[in-house]
């Protein structure tokens, strides 16, 4: 009998605290760095493109929902010739940034996509691609690659070293 | 002594109980948002109060859907019961001196007769929907209304006693020297559990029990049918908490202010008190529910009744 009156008293005096509650709209709540949001393309600290369109995000996607198709350009490198990604099946895991080799793909801190229509949900190549690179300012996968592209034999990219003459190795 | 208009007086008790009634659908959110650390409705117009108009035009606009299954007659009845019989009790009701239906002599016993009948409500619904979630909820209710009913009765009959009268003005009179809460405070507790038993609160809400039976009596209702459940709900319980102030809190006695606003404060004091009282209590069991009403309620009440007697007739 005297826990029911305790229990009414500590639930009265709820009265005098704080509420917790974000006021949404006109209050934004806070998010962290590493909140997995809307899904962007990065590009490297020179400008180009950071995806090298080795499809480990669209294997690693659990529903699918990224489609791309990869091609060279004149200089042997390879990048994108679409990338799609459907959001209304995108699910947010963040498999996609964890499998990407080059950084490219990343989540961020937005969630406000709403649409009206399905199909406006679907996310082009121009819709994804930003203009910074930015989780990693100052990655920049070509040059720690080691693999030769045109204009850029291996070992000539900074702070590379030639590569070793393996039979100098020889006993 | 009737009030000099009686049409108007009517049709004003009936306004202003279901306008009350519509409004404390915003006041239990909102109270109940608070008590949980959170806001509530604060998005249609000012506060929120606006609130309470979507949802009517919303349920206004479902579909009111009989199942085919369903004891058609019977079915439409019940939900009209409820709301009949708790707006019937308002009749004996008095807000402020004059301003009151029908100054019955037998007031009180009216009130108590009405409120019993409710229970047909509850059983019929959940006879008539043929549903075995409907019909288990309406054997709850009835057998948690016809227990509760019992000592809700005699947790009365020493604030008659004290009065000498059963009607209500007469026993508001009788309070002027001090309130009937003070030398009847077991009968206030008792009254306030079998209230909350009686419009089947959460924790007697066990005809309803969400968790356990859908939504007990009411699962086949929808629509309008449903909102008369609700809207009779609310009524009860701004029935039951005026019937608190009226019989234990002088009704409209107080120092400086008018009778009718001393009413309302304690009205909405009372009604605020249901929803706190809904904010902290879980549901007990039902056999838990059963052996409390009539092992350690009705012996309470008996033993009240007694003394207060005694005492009356030491007095004299």
């Amino acid at each position: 009998m005297l826990s029911i009156l305790r229990t009414i008293w500590y639930v009265f005096l709820h009265s005098f605290q704080k509420r917790i509650t974000v006021q949404y709209p006109e209050q934004k709540p806070y998010l962290a760095p590493r909140f997995r949001g809307r899904i962007i393309l990065s590009r490297d600290p020179d400008g180009g493109e950071r995806c090298v369109a080795c499809n480990l995000c669209a294997v690693a996607c659990p529903v699918g929902c990224i489609a791309l198709q990869a091609t060279e350009d004149e200089k042997g490198r390879r990048y994108p010739e679409f990338f799609r990604i459907n959001f209304s099946r995108c699910i947010f895991c963040g498999y996609c940034e964890e499998a990407c080799p080059t950084y490219a793909i990343q989540l961020t801190p937005d969630f406000e996509m709403g649409e009206f229509r399905r199909k406006n949900l679907v996310y082009e190549k121009e819709d994804l691609l930003i203009d910074g690179p930015g989780k990693y300012p100052g990655y920049n996968f070509w040059r720690i690659a080691g693999v030769k592209i045109g204009g850029k034999d291996k070992g000539e990219a900074a702070h590379e070293d030639a590569p070793v003459d393996v039979h100098t190795l020889l006993p | 002594m009737t009030s000099p208009h009686p049409i108007l007086s009517i049709l004003g008790f009936v306004i202003v109980a279901m306008s009350i009634a519509a409004f404390l659908i915003w006041v239990e959110r909102r109270l109940l948002a608070l008590w949980q650390d959170r806001y509530g409705p604060n998005r249609v117009g000012p506060f929120g109060l606006l609130q309470v108009l979507a949802d009517s035009i919303k349920i206004f606009m479902k579909e009111d859907w009989i199942p085919p299954f369903a004891d058609t007659p019977v079915f439409i009845l019940a939900p009209a019961i409820v709301f009949v019989t708790v707006l019937l009790s308002f009749a004996v009701l008095p807000v402020a001196p004059g301003i009151i239906v029908s100054d019955l002599n037998v007031g009180l016993l009216f009130f108590l007769a009405m409120s019993s009948l409710g229970v047909y409500s509850v059983v019929l619904a959940g006879w008539s929907s043929n549903n075995k979630y409907a019909l288990l909820g309406g054997l709850r209710a009835a057998a948690q209304m016809l227990s509760y009913e019992v000592f809700m009765g005699l947790s009365l009959m020493g604030v008659v006693l004290l009065a000498g009268s059963f009607s209500l003005p007469a026993i508001v009179e009788a309070q002027k020297k001090i309130w009937f809460v003070v030398p009847q405070f077991p009968g206030f507790v008792l009254f306030v559990i079998a209230g909350l038993a009686e419009t089947r609160r959460i924790p007697f809400d066990l005809p309803e029990a969400e968790s356990e039976l859908v939504a007990g009596y009411h699962s086949e209702y929808s629509g309008m049918k449903f909102g008369m459940f609700f809207v009779g709900e609310y009524m009860g319980v701004t029935l039951i908490s005026s019937m608190i102030a009226v019989l234990f809190f002088g009704g409209w006695l107080g120092p400086v202010l008018p009778g009718l606003v001393w009413f309302f404060i304690k009205l909405f004091f009372f009604i605020a008190f249901f929803v706190l009282v809904r904010a902290a209590l879980p549901r007990p069991r039902f056999d838990q529910l059963m052996s409390w009403g009539w092992k350690v309620m009705l012996p309470l009440a008996l033993i009240n009744l007694l003394a207060t007697g005694a005492a009356v007739l030491a007095w004299r």
